[in-house]
């Protein structure tokens, strides 16, 4: 156990803090030999937020997400989830948290049934009495039933996927932790996953859901953050993160000249990109923008003001072309 | 949970294999006497030659000739897959955050592991006592001295040296539990196991190692059969189950000190 969890020196976050925070870390650090994986994260995820937890393949995310399930130690850094330090109050903790960590893992020559009934007996609170009819509940949830009896070795890859749901669902939860839920799902088994997400998003359980796929994130997201090569580059809300972009004006014109000078006086920066004259707006709406350049005599054929997709940003963020980090 | 452990044990089909093989062993060996003949007293592995008097001596021939190698074996597979197969199958992390709790699930495995030691045990010997009951007559057992004893005595010393069996094999289900939390690799756990058993077995035929054959936890392994002799002799027993309870007691820590802290990537 690492030191600084098992001492007395205390990351006790005030109670009004642990109450509006779910998962909050400090200086996280995960070192594997000379390789710093996760560096210095500090993360905080509000209750009842859906999180998504972003970063290109190797940036960090699966071993951040081990740390605050308890499965790896931290080198340095203080993890706490749903106001407790883990991995000193892991029986108290995670009985109220479902993950999904780095795809599913079942036991081949045992049903998908079978399966969950075995998970669920392993924990400190087996409530024997309804664990068949909370496993039928979240079977039917991600649509199992009726592979409910077939072995795990049959399952095809999303079916394997919805199976790692349901254990995630088998009981109430306060926290739910999903590691990429939507691999291997073709794009029907994709929207119900999001709509489920939804769901128990409306019903108060916080969601914290890594992904490299940005459309997912962006489409039921509350929150994101951004990691790459083992760092945190950015967190907050969605709203915040957009408000970072920078907004830009497209004008196609054969005035380009003459556009060029109007948008110079408006204090605007134009270039002229593939015969497409941009430049960013700096707050300036677009009525202002086409009144001045109508009103300077520019022919417009097109007009447009656009914001860059969080796509943009990430890769703004991440580097081109999602490298594996190293 | 030490029930669903002890169910998906006994009813994974690998498993109910490995115990059919355990069945047979003792039987084919009756079965073999009876129609081939026994080997003449003092020849070939004890107990064999004492079959063809008395079926309920099948008992012990089939625990003797399984002891050298099928029921390690079978304890290398099942201590090996212990942790080791968790990993590899990658459910440990789901365990472990069920939450199964460190120490109690290493406590379910080795509690599992020291009950299929006993069930294999118990396998072999109810195989054995059956055919030799079925093809052999039975009746007053001849000891080891020469005297004969009662078969209700002889039968409670017989069922006695198969539960001594049975705790012989603790110290190297302990060995293997402790392997099998070093590695995700299943495989190379019951290999680790088998291998250092095999090891040890050489080491306590070398005159030269003379010195540490006490401590090995195969030396006092044939000890049951003093308690086939009209007066039971009882050091060596006590030795070999002090050694199975040291090897317990060592290597469970080990496994403890090792899976407590150990970071799961599986």
């Amino acid at each position: 156990m690492s030191a600084t969890l098992s001492d007395t020196r205390p990351f006790d976050p005030p109670a009004a803090t642990a109450r509006s925070l779910a998962i909050q870390t400090s200086g996280m650090t995960k070192r594997f030999g000379s390789a710093t994986v996760v560096d210095n994260v500090s993360l905080e995820v509000p209750t009842g937020s859906v999180f998504g937890f972003l970063g290109p393949n190797g940036s960090g995310k699966t071993t951040s997400i081990r740390m605050l399930l308890g499965l790896l130690t931290p080198d340095a850094g203080d993890v706490a989830v749903l106001g407790r330090l883990i991995p000193s109050a892991i029986p108290e903790v995670l009985p109220a948290v479902g993950a999904l960590i780095d795809g599913p893992a079942f036991y081949p020559w045992l049903s998908g049934r079978k399966n969950l009934l075995r998970l669920d007996a392993f924990g400190p609170d087996p409530q024997r009495v309804t664990r068949a009819q909370r496993v039928d509940e979240a079977l039917a949830r991600v649509g199992l039933t009726a592979a409910g009896h077939k072995k795990f070795k049959a399952y095809s890859l999303g079916m394997r996927q919805r199976l790692g749901l349901a254990n995630a669902l088998l009981r109430p939860r306060q926290l739910l932790i999903l590691d990429e839920p939507t691999n291997g799902m073709d794009p029907q088994g994709t929207r119900e996953i999001r709509n489920l997400i939804r769901e128990l998003s409306h019903d108060g359980t916080t969601v914290f859901l890594s992904s490299h796929l940005l459309a997912e994130i962006e489409q039921v997201c509350t929150h994101v953050a951004v990691m790459n090569f083992g760092k945190l580059i950015t967190q907050g809300s969605l709203a915040d993160l957009r408000a970072t972009t920078v907004e830009r004006l497209q004008v196609q014109t054969d005035d380009r000249t003459l556009a060029s000078e109007v948008l110079l006086r408006l204090g605007m920066e134009p270039t002229i990109i593939d015969g497409t004259l941009t430049a960013a707006t700096h707050g300036m709406t677009p009525e202002i923008i086409c009144r001045a350049l109508v009103e300077g005599g520019v022919g417009i054929k097109s007009f447009g003001v656009e914001r860059p997709s969080l796509e943009d940003t990430f890769v703004s963020l991440t580097g081109e072309g999602f490298d594996v980090a190293q | 949970m030490l029930r669903n452990e002890l169910a998906t044990l006994f009813r994974r089909r690998r498993h109910q294999a490995l115990l059919l093989v355990l069945l047979l062993v003792p039987i084919f060996i009756t079965v073999v006497i009876r129609f081939a003949g026994g080997p003449d007293a003092g020849e070939g592995p004890g107990f064999l030659a004492q079959v063809t008097n008395n079926g309920v001596f099948a008992t012990l021939a089939g625990l003797t000739v399984t002891l050298p190698f099928f029921l390690p074996m079978a304890v290398a597979v099942i201590a090996g897959d212990s942790i080791a197969g968790e990993g590899g199958l990658g459910t440990l992390r789901y365990l472990l955050v069920r939450p199964a709790g460190r120490g109690r699930l290493l406590a379910t495995k080795a509690i599992a592991v020291a009950a299929f030691c006993l069930v294999a045990t118990l396998v072999v010997a109810v195989g054995g006592l059956v055919s030799g009951i079925v093809l052999f007559p039975i009746g007053r057992i001849t000891t080891l001295s020469g005297d004969t004893l009662p078969l209700a005595n002889g039968m409670l010393r017989i069922t006695l040296a198969s539960a001594l069996i049975g705790i012989s094999l603790l110290g190297l289900a302990a060995v293997g539990l402790f392997i099998s939390t070093l590695t995700d690799v299943p495989v190379g756990a019951m290999a680790a196991t088998l291998g250092l058993f095999i090891f040890i077995g050489v080491l306590d035929t070398l005159p030269q190692t003379k010195a540490l054959h006490p401590w090995l936890l195969t030396d006092h392994w044939l000890s049951f059969s003093d308690l086939l002799r009209t007066h039971i002799v009882w050091g060596g027993i006590v030795k070999n189950v002090a050694v199975q309870a040291g090897y317990v007691a060592v290597f469970g820590a080990a496994a403890w000190a090792r899976f407590t802290t150990k970071d799961i990537l599986a």
